[in-house]
């Protein structure tokens, strides 16, 4: 992540301005080997190294959850510039400020868990 | 060798990197998805006594953990030993709409006004960090998953729902681009 500056501020900038290709290369080269990869674990039933065969879970269709819970997600990720993953990244790079951030989300995650009976899912 | 790679990767080499780490998860029988440690984290830390959603066995998952531990030791690395110290190349386009705003040029790779320390100990930096944290993280677990497990993980299974979030990921985005940053800068 990191080596291809996908954890930088300026890179998500770039992507939601739509200014470079750079993210949509990354996350759309990752999809599409994805997308062959899966085909190619079902078409052909492998299994894990454990001998279990590899599941995949369907999504439960809802149109709310995934709209507003995306949206709020993505406020978030344009304004500090890192989802879930690069966070961590960034205190790698001694970029302690992000700390905050991951503190806010675990707040953020706690009050999914306490306000999940009231939301529309 | 070494030299090329310290040079910032090209996309295409990330991107592949990130569908091989989802590909060997899923043969260790696990699935990719970065937020669910979040919740993972607050059970860990005793959620789980008062709220149901969290009351589950964290330790199972442990190996994910491991993932964010892997997480901060590959980007320690990667900044310690494996860069050139470039500034980051955005475009030049970007570059003059974040001028616009106020924001000085990349001297790393983040913006001193987010990351600084002198932005960490004002008020509007603070909650910036904070709010913005906040959302991600209640946003991710609302919506069933991030980056990872929506935008890769959902969509190679081709997955509507994951799409759906997709779009919301950008509708918050843009939001956050055009009308909040130019009214906090």
């Amino acid at each position: 992540m990191s080596k291809s500056e996908a954890i930088s501020w300026y890179r998500i900038q770039e992507m939601f301005r739509f200014q470079s290709f750079h993210m949509y290369g990354i996350i759309g080269t990752a999809v599409v080997l994805g997308i062959i990869a899966v085909y190619l674990i079902k078409r052909f039933k492998l299994r894990d190294f454990q001998g279990n065969p590899i599941v995949f879970q369907p999504k439960q269709m809802s149109l709310p959850r995934y709209l507003i819970g995306g949206t709020v997600f993505g406020l978030g990720w344009a304004l500090t510039g890192a989802c879930p993953g690069p966070m961590f990244v960034n205190i790698g790079f001694s970029y302690w400020a992000i700390l905050v951030a991951i503190a806010g989300a675990l707040v953020g995650t706690y009050s999914y868990g306490v306000l999940k009976e009231r939301l529309p899912h | 060798m070494l030299e090329l790679v310290r040079q910032p990767w090209p996309w295409y080499t990330s991107g592949a990197v990130i569908a091989f780490v989802m590909v060997l998860l899923l043969f260790f029988g696990k699935s990719f998805g970065v937020s669910a440690n979040l919740r993972t984290i607050c059970t860990a830390c005793g959620a789980g006594k008062s709220v149901k959603f969290f009351d589950f066995d964290w330790r199972s998952q442990t190996w994910n953990l491991l993932f964010l531990v892997g997480a901060v030791l590959g980007g320690w690395i990667s900044a310690e030993y494996l860069t050139t110290g470039e500034v980051i190349q955005i475009s030049d386009a970007t570059l003059s709409d974040l001028r616009a705003l106020g924001f000085s040029g990349p001297e790393g790779i983040q913006p001193e006004e987010i990351f600084g320390l002198q932005a960490l100990f004002s008020l509007k930096g603070f909650l910036l960090l904070l709010i913005g944290g906040f959302m991600i993280g209640f946003g991710a677990r609302y919506a069933g998953g991030c980056t990872s497990g929506h935008a890769i993980s959902g969509l190679s299974n081709l997955q509507l729902p994951s799409l759906i979030a997709v779009v919301g990921f950008f509708i918050g985005g843009l939001i956050s681009t055009f009308i909040l940053l130019p009214l906090l800068f």
